[in-house]
């Protein structure tokens, strides 16, 4: 058939395919790249913003370049001890759901017993969950206990909910790593003579760091951005997500976008430094 | 290693973690259950009966509009989500070459600014004179009195934006596992491009979805319409091979089931972007809950509302299920 094209009318048939030729090797690149310009663009424009100078509250329209608010990021009232109980926040949460979910982990790749399949959906069901769902029944709870420590609320309640959720996704990350886990680097260690526990603590912990690292990365900034479940849990309690939350009907500051440029450069760093280490891992092993 | 000997271990290991899940997960879950049945207020203290269930008619039929409004916002935005992701995750996976990781890295990189600080810049980049429709209407493509912000438009255009990782990310898993010989067997058995199916394919889903919109949002039908689907048969046509539609498209179809969950039930729930993005007439499920609870201190009526939304999902997802067939949702997900 294609014969008869080229026959009847060869220099469409050309044209046709190098179009084609063109359209896929350049198309999907060129709209790659404004798709990643896309999901770049707001945070572009935080950066950009915590370099304005808001005529009023409202820092919505660009007005003139000024570095102020990064030299005096805690000027604005409520801002500083909002930002540091969120950090107080996401490393207890982080360090509790590591532990936990790494030992549900290994438990789940590690044994056969009994409810396997009941403990897999009860791990995965929080992640299916809406978090307004989650959020509200949390408070449901704690108010129809109405005692301490559930009530009043506070950090308290805070921490529960956000270790609650990070579990799940620290299983998740930590047994993704342990699936591909050479296992016979545990039988050689056992066979040299080492127990259990040092099998453990010297062979396999090393090997699943890396994991359990990812892990706690994720839940680390789970924790420091999540708004909805905290919103339900916090009470008079403000975290950052709430401190903005709270500010965005009266006007965001400009500081706000100062500390959210920071944490996302911080962010960056840490999981380029992170990718970085793991990849040098494989190479010492 | 340490395998069965001891049958004691496992549950050990497992114990912190259940018992954490079962405290705070399940039984709250009951516990909402129990509230919907509820009366009396905070002040004064709850009664639970089971002739309460006219909580469920009281609370959901006022807001059968806002349930409305949140399963079309949803739906709008998954198929964008859908739209936009593929392509992209195709690229990164397919494509992708040296610079797969680095661009992996910039799909996610949005997740490490606040979730908050994103939707409130789409209100600086959607403002009717802003960056975008600034310079549009200066030019006069775009009337003057025209505004996406504080419009249905603008809490779609966020929830679209805000998901998009959720929707990109188990794509590119499912695309990336594709045994590429499996491709290159379909061309040597005569797979080529796909020129007349593309091109009606095309048309039919630019058409259609630009069509969708219209009606959704009160566009102009016709034009909008018609250019989406020369433009669509345009893509399609110069795109689409017949070997990506018998084996990659099919084999990455897990892929579009997991993201389409992961885009459909967090938007179903959202209150943000409905609230920072949209107006009064623009409010969704998850606002109504929010305020139920929050403001009013409804307990009855805010779980009730909470229950019928996880229930609502549920049913949604067991039939999603049972029509795409895939049970690879749990494995696809990371």
């Amino acid at each position: 058939m294609a014969a008869t094209v080229v026959a009847s009318s060869p220099r469409q048939a050309g044209l046709g395919a190098r179009l084609r030729r063109l359209a896929d090797r350049y198309l999907l690149f060129t709209y790659t790249s404004l798709a990643v310009i896309y999901l770049l663009l707001p945070v572009a424009i935080i950066i950009l913003f915590s370099f304005n100078n808001p005529t009023g509250r409202r820092n919505f329209v660009w007005q003139e370049f000024s570095i102020d608010a990064w030299l005096h990021p805690f000027a604005v009232p409520g801002l500083a001890s909002s930002v540091g109980l969120s950090l107080v926040i996401a490393a207890v949460s982080t360090l509790v759901a590591t532990v936990i979910g790494t030992l549900m982990a290994l438990a789940l790749v590690r044994y056969d017993f009994r409810g396997r399949r009941a403990t897999d959906s009860l791990i995965f069901l929080p992640m299916a969950t809406p978090e307004i769902v989650m959020g509200a029944s949390l408070l449901t709870l704690f108010v129809s206990v109405g005692g301490p420590p559930f009530f009043p609320l506070s950090i308290i309640t805070i921490l529960i909910a956000h270790i609650l959720f990070n579990i799940s996704y620290v299983v998740v990350t930590v047994r993704a790593r342990l699936s591909g886990f050479p296992r016979h680097l545990e039988e050689a260690a056992m066979d040299l003579g080492a127990n259990e526990w040092q099998t453990f603590w010297r062979v396999t912990f090393p090997l699943i760091l890396p994991g359990i690292i990812a892990a706690a990365l994720l839940a680390f900034s789970l924790s420091i951005d999540d708004f909805v479940i905290t919103n339900f849990t916090a009470g008079q309690t403000q975290t950052f997500p709430m401190f903005i939350y709270a500010q965005a009907k009266v006007g965001v500051p400009v500081q706000v976008y100062v500390i959210g440029s920071v944490i996302f450069l911080v962010a960056v760093i840490s999981v380029g430094l992170t990718t970085l280490a793991g990849r040098r891992q494989p190479a010492r092993g | 290693l340490l395998r069965g000997r001891r049958g004691l271990i496992p549950y050990l290991l497992l114990a912190p973690g259940l018992l954490w899940l079962v405290l705070f997960f399940l039984y709250p879950l009951f516990q909402v259950f129990l509230a919907s049945f509820w009366s009396g207020s905070v002040e004064r203290g709850y009664t639970f009966s089971l002739s309460n269930w006219t909580n469920y008619p009281d609370a959901i039929i006022p807001v059968l509009p806002h349930v409305g409004r949140s399963l079309l916002y949803s739906v709008v935005a998954t198929v964008l989500t859908f739209l936009i992701a593929y392509p992209l995750a195709y690229t990164i996976a397919i494509r992708g070459g040296r610079a797969k990781n680095l661009l992996l890295f910039l799909v996610v990189a949005p997740f490490f600014t606040s979730f908050l600080l994103r939707t409130l810049s789409w209100k600086i980049i959607l403002s009717d004179n802003g960056v975008v429709f600034g310079p549009l209407k200066a030019i006069g493509l775009v009337p003057d009195d025209f505004r996406v912000l504080a419009t249905p438009m603008a809490v779609v255009a966020g929830i679209t934006y805000n998901f998009l990782p959720f929707m990109t990310l188990p794509i590119y898993v499912a695309l990336e596992k594709i045994d590429l010989r499996l491709v290159e067997a379909a061309q040597d058995l005569y797979a080529g491009p796909w020129r007349r199916g593309g091109t009606i394919a095309g048309a039919v889903v630019g058409g259609g979805v630009v069509a969708g919109l219209a009606v959704a949002f009160g566009w102009p039908l016709l034009v909008p319409t018609l250019l989406a689907a020369v433009l669509g048969a345009l893509v399609g046509r110069l795109l689409v091979s017949e070997a990506f539609v018998r084996v990659t498209f099919p084999l990455s179809l897990p892929g579009v089931f997991a993201g389409s969950l992961l885009t459909f039930i967090p938007a179903m729930g959202d209150y943000v972007n409905a609230e920072f993005l949209g107006n009064p007439d623009s409010r969704m499920l998850g606002n109504v809950i929010q305020n139920r609870f929050l403001t009013q201190n409804n307990f009855p009526e805010a779980s009730a509302l909470s229950f019928i939304l996880m229930a609502g999902i549920l049913v949604i997802v067991l039939i999603y299920t049972r029509l795409l067939g895939t049970e690879q949702l749990t494995s696809s997900r990371i």
